[in-house]
């Protein structure tokens, strides 16, 4: 026999070519440059430095709150509370800014509801083994109720002595001109890239995702890390929140109404797997710009904004049509 | 001396008695088959040794030293390692993933430690070429045969120095050619100076592989004998009762 034992064992099946071309994330990436190539041959507005800081800051919001939604997707579960709590922890922070308190305090605040929020659906899951879709949809009922609660259900738009900083925080640019939500963004979207590839907590979550039993036999502390994920996953949206309230200047309590649809979407447009097991870093942020693109696109063409929904719904559909057709073959 | 020594194992869960006075020693180095009809008490007996279950009587010696264990990872930690029926593998990792779960290898300094991919990678590869497996490191499960994926389960035991691998049915779901791969597998097991308890049905892979056959009925131990000493028909008796019990 030609081929010995050992070489069979060191051969690598993929290629780093065929591992890019099935990847989903590679395919969504094409995807957008490809419109945004199209968009700026077909329309003047599109190229312009200031539409491309629109999109780019539009699309962190949604992308900040998809990095935390992936590992929650990666274990197989769904936050569906992520727009609601995302309205909270604004309120939070605008009505304890207002309140007189500084932006540490409130920023403070702000991240202990955020935390508390996702430990709570998380040991609910984890422990009393409630299904996440209905443990979040409560709680997405929940948030948006307390966020009215705290505000009385007004718009706050002063936000106290350090009011000018916390504008700065959200609207500023303070590197290279690029808006600072972007800046968040990427170095958030390191960070999730990081703890996915190259932690052990990274690697259990894929494993909860992949088969909960076998991780439990093996040793894998799953509950522990579910509640982690739930508040990974609330954390990222009451930042998503304290940054949104900076750059918008007012916080009113229908903010991030239907947010969590956009989120989920650009995570599964992206890559991620709801059956779970699946989901990347970068996917989360190519699928929110998709998203992104396509509404800016629908605008700047000059067609009827109702349409938003079919196309962006056709994407998702699309997105997981693609994976349905890859697993056809492999299969066969 | 024995590597595990039971002695008058009972386990009841109620008024139910699973496991009736059971004794019997492993020596290192040797195939033990554990057969018995459903509800014989051979899974009880086995979760007993791997620390699933304490034992409600009896006690338990691992190399001449008495053991109490409360909780699967005990049994690891004393050399004790299981192969699960459905084999506990996640479909989206790869093969060394599949391997380390649960103890990843980690290279860094403090609480900066990264997975080390390199070395996980490594040492698997070198576990499947010691199982004589066909067998990569980096490819995923998923798309695995029936005997490359018990090879990554019994991989997953040579990890540590395991003295006892219990096997629940390994044979069971797979076909005809891989039940001869995964019977090498115990082989080499066996080779290293391991334990293996098999826990099987199938009484061809018995008498092929084991060295020794306990048969279980309604909680006891009806029979102790050497392989080469019974034959099926005999222990096929034994597990329907129409034996009552041989010496």
């Amino acid at each position: 026999m030609a081929v010995t034992l050992d070489q069979t064992i060191a051969q690598k099946q993929h290629t780093f070519l065929s591992r890019l071309l099935a990847n989903q994330t590679f395919w969504v990436v094409i995807a957008v440059i490809l419109a945004c190539l199209f968009l700026s041959f077909a329309t003047d507005s599109f190229a312009t430095s200031k539409n491309l800081f629109n999109i780019t800051r539009n699309v962190t919001f949604v992308a900040i709150v998809a990095l935390g939604m992936t590992f929650v997707i990666i274990t197989g579960g769904i936050d569906l509370s992520v727009g609601s709590v995302l309205c909270l922890c604004s309120m939070v922070l605008a009505v304890t800014m207002h309140a007189g308190y500084s932006i540490e305090i409130g920023i403070l605040a702000t991240i202990v509801t955020a935390l508390a929020i996702g430990a709570f659906n998380g040991v609910l899951i984890a422990y009393v083994g409630f299904p996440p879709f209905v443990v979040t949809l409560g709680m997405l009922s929940v948030a948006r109720s307390l966020a009215m609660v705290a505000s009385n259900n007004t718009v706050v738009f002063q936000f106290g002595p350090d009011h000018q900083k916390l504008l700065a925080l959200g609207g500023g640019a303070w590197l290279f001109g690029i808006a600072n939500p972007v800046l968040y963004m990427i170095i958030l979207a390191l960070i999730t890239g990081f703890i996915l590839r190259w932690t052990k907590f990274g690697r259990h979550i894929f494993a909860i995702g992949g088969n909960e039993h076998a991780a439990t036999l093996t040793g894998v502390p799953v509950k522990q890390i579910k509640v982690a994920v739930y508040m990974i996953s609330a954390l990222s949206a009451g930042l998503a929140g304290i940054i949104q309230t900076g750059w918008l200047g007012a916080v009113t309590t229908n903010l991030g109404t239907g947010m969590e649809l956009q989120v989920i979407a650009a995570t599964v447009i992206g890559g991620a797997n709801l059956a779970g097991g699946v989901g990347t870093a970068l996917g989360a942020i190519v699928g929110a710009a998709l998203i992104e693109v396509i509404r800016n696109s629908l605008g700047l063409l000059g067609i009827n904004a109702f349409w938003q929904g079919t196309f962006i719904g056709g994407a998702i559909i699309l997105a997981v049509l693609f994976d349905r057709i890859r697993n056809f073959r492999r299969s066969d | 001396m024995s590597v595990l020594e039971l002695a008058n194992i009972s386990k009841h869960f109620g008024a139910i008695q699973a496991v009736n006075d059971v004794s019997f020693s492993l020596e290192a180095g040797e195939v033990v088959g554990l057969m018995g009809d459903n509800g014989a008490g051979k899974s009880t007996l086995v979760k007993m040794i791997a620390g699933n279950f304490r034992p409600s009587h009896g006690t338990m010696r691992l190399e001449g030293k008495e053991i109490v264990m409360h909780k699967p990872a005990e049994a690891r930690q004393h050399g004790i390692e299981i192969v699960h029926q459905d084999l506990a593998l996640c479909n989206n990792l790869t093969a060394a993933a599949n391997v380390y779960l649960g103890r990843e290898l980690r290279r860094g300094i403090g609480p900066f430690r990264i997975l080390d991919y390199a070395a996980m990678y490594k040492r698997a590869g070198q576990l499947f070429a010691e199982l004589k497996s066909e067998t990569r490191p980096r490819d995923l499960v998923k798309q695995m045969s029936g005997g490359q994926r018990q090879a990554v389960a019994i991989a997953r035991t040579m990890l540590s120095q395991a003295k006892i691998v219990l096997m629940d049915e390994p044979t069971a779901a797979i076909s005809v050619r891989q039940v001869a791969e995964v019977l090498n597998l115990i082989r080499h097991l066996r080779d290293q100076g391991i334990a293996v308890v098999l826990i099987s049905h199938r009484m061809p892979d018995v008498f092929d592989v084991a060295d020794r056959v306990i048969v279980m009925r309604r909680g006891r131990k009806v029979a102790d004998k050497k392989i080469a000493l019974s034959s099926p028909e005999e222990v096929t008796g034994l597990i329907t009762g129409a034996i009552e019990q041989v010496a």
